[in-house]
């Protein structure tokens, strides 16, 4: 019986180990290794030290395109939590019923094909799409709009696809809020404005800056999005890591720059730790503060 | 006055969400080319796709591709989320972090190391790499919806049978195993999703000898607008919506979510 017990044991803890060993820890090391190495034209890579990889990254043409990725992540950030934060407070005014009902509305798309999605927008943003018909229809525009293939397409796109990455972060930390501390406020005088920048935001801030880190990231490494919906010009950072490695075969940049996603990854996760330290200390989530 | 303004913004966002892929429906049917002017309804999109031999394979192996890997995943996945709610052991906290970090990890960053590794060790790009990959990517999912299943749950029963005599594995598949299984069953079906949607990672880590359907899909929305990927893009969209709604109904049974 023993025995048995240890078999079991062993496996349940082995298999998943050793695939997230191999799989997970394993490459990621491997790509910082790589982006240490030297680039080599016939076999991709030569195990020789070089710094090639990094200095690349800050070549001033390369500077302008992260910088133009970067910026494009973020407005898709700050888009999202404009469109997601009143939609989240919106719906707290609803019964718990159809809370459940509008964010399983909002999750079924999310668990669809992004590509396909990202393509139907094209039908939507082009020169007889929806939008474009429908302002010439009203007499709001005479000639249609040149919608597509822009920067601004990528970023539709992008927040399109990326909104409930914030929606649900914000939401379960606005769930977690406690109400009676803006009933309480109510009673001693604070008006509507001064609840939610003093109460209301401070405390949901982890559930932001989480939904920040779930869209920010990914936004960069959509190149299918910047593909289809920027033409060539509006490259996302995940359109160059994508030519560095299926292209120009620039392995050692290629992996510097997912070291660059990373340590981003990292700055973000460490704002959200703070976040939380905070709203943990000042507020209402955890019992100690009554 | 508020009561409405709240639903009408809920409503706006909604019709937001759902207005593209209303259109791509709806141009599935469409007798024009270009899908710019409803010019009346046709099924001949969809029996152009079923006489496509190309997009019919690619079809079949995302098939094959996500049915082994969701199955791979839920098992090794389920199996973790026992390990990790069951037993101590070292380097636990190492296994959890790395499937927290697996989960955040940007698709296009898995994508670039799983490629790098495929390549040092000689593993030739197609099926089996892509299983590899699709496993990997599904993992967390599956470990994070059994293991919040078992968190909610009474486990007295379980060490009143280990009392009474049961082995581990007899405690695993006669009592967790059922008591788990919407969410075994969940995890599997939002594993199949990932992995017949997924275009970032595929994208690296398949050859040219085994393509698969959302890859087949892109090469032909590159070239522009084509009436037979509006008709596999509802069929795609219409399975995954299943499936989710599947997954969650098996979720939200006994009131566990």
């Amino acid at each position: 019986m023993n025995k048995q017990f240890n078999q079991f044991r062993f496996w349940a803890i082995g298999l998943a180990t050793s695939w997230l060993a191999l799989f997970v820890l394993v490459p990621s090391l491997m790509v910082l290794v790589t982006s240490f190495l030297t680039r080599d034209a016939d076999f991709l890579i030569q195990y020789k030290f070089s710094l090639e990889g990094w200095k690349s990254i800050f070549d001033p043409t390369f500077i302008s395109l992260l910088w133009d990725s970067l910026s494009m992540s973020m407005i898709t950030a700050v888009i999202c939590l404009a469109i997601a934060y009143p939609f989240v407070m919106c719906l707290m005014g609803l019964p718990q019923r159809w809370r459940g009902i509008v964010l399983f509305l909002l999750i079924v798309p999310f668990w669809t094909n992004s590509l396909v999605r990202i393509y139907a927008i094209q039908f939507l943003l082009g020169k007889k799409g929806l939008i474009n018909e429908t302002l010439q229809f009203v007499g709001l525009i005479d000639k249609p709009l040149d919608m597509l293939y822009s920067q601004f397409a990528v970023i539709f796109g992008l927040s399109y696809i990326l909104l409930p990455f914030m929606i649900l972060p914000i939401y379960s930390s606005m769930e977690r809020l406690d109400f009676k501390l803006l009933d309480a406020a109510k009673d001693l005088g604070a008006s509507a404005s001064q609840r939610l920048m003093r109460i209301t935001l401070p405390l949901t801030l982890p559930g932001i800056i989480a939904g920040c880190l779930m869209v920010v990231l990914p936004a960069m490494g959509m190149f299918f999005v910047a593909d289809l919906l920027g033409g060539s010009k509006h490259a996302l950072l995940g359109n160059v890591i994508k030519n560095q490695f299926i292209q120009t075969r620039d392995w050692p940049f290629g992996a510097a720059l997912s070291i660059l996603m990373i340590l981003l990854l990292s700055f973000m996760l460490w704002l959200y730790y703070r976040a939380t330290k905070m709203s943990n200390r000042e507020g209402g989530i955890n019992d100690s503060n009554f | 006055m508020i009561r409405i303004f709240r639903l009408g913004f809920i409503g706006l966002v909604l019709c937001y969400v759902y207005t593209p892929i209303f259109i791509l429906v709806v141009n599935s049917f469409n007798e024009s080319r270009y899908g710019n002017k409803w010019s009346g309804f046709t099924y001949k999109w969809y029996e152009k796709l079923f006489e496509n031999d190309s997009l019919m394979e690619a079809g079949w192996h995302t098939l094959q591709v996500g049915l082994t890997s969701a199955t791979a995943a839920t098992v090794i996945g389920t199996l973790a989320a026992v390990a990790l709610q069951r037993y101590r052991f070292y380097g636990k906290g190492a296994v959890s972090s790395l499937v927290f970090v697996s989960m955040l990890t940007p698709d296009i960053v898995m994508a670039i190391a799983l490629l790098i590794l495929f390549v040092t060790l000689g593993i030739e790009l197609g099926y089996i790499s892509l299983l590899i990959a699709h496993i990997t990517f599904c993992l967390p999912f599956v470990i994070i919806s059994v293991f919040s299943r078992l968190k909610g749950m009474d486990m007295s029963v379980t060490e009143a049978a280990r009392d009474l005599g049961a082995n581990e594995w007899q405690v695993f598949s006669k009592i967790i195993l059922p008591m788990i299984l919407p969410a075994v069953a969940s995890g599997w079906l939002l594993s199949f999703t990932l992995s017949i949607d997924d275009v970032i990672v595929s994208s690296f880590v398949t050859g040219p000898g085994y393509e698969i359907l959302p890859l087949k899909i892109y090469s032909m929305v590159r070239v522009g607008v084509s009436p037979e990927v509006n008709a596999i893009s509802t069929l795609l969209f219409v399975g995954s919506v299943v499936l989710i709604v599947i997954s969650q109904l098996l979720l939200r049974k006994k009131g566990n979510l």
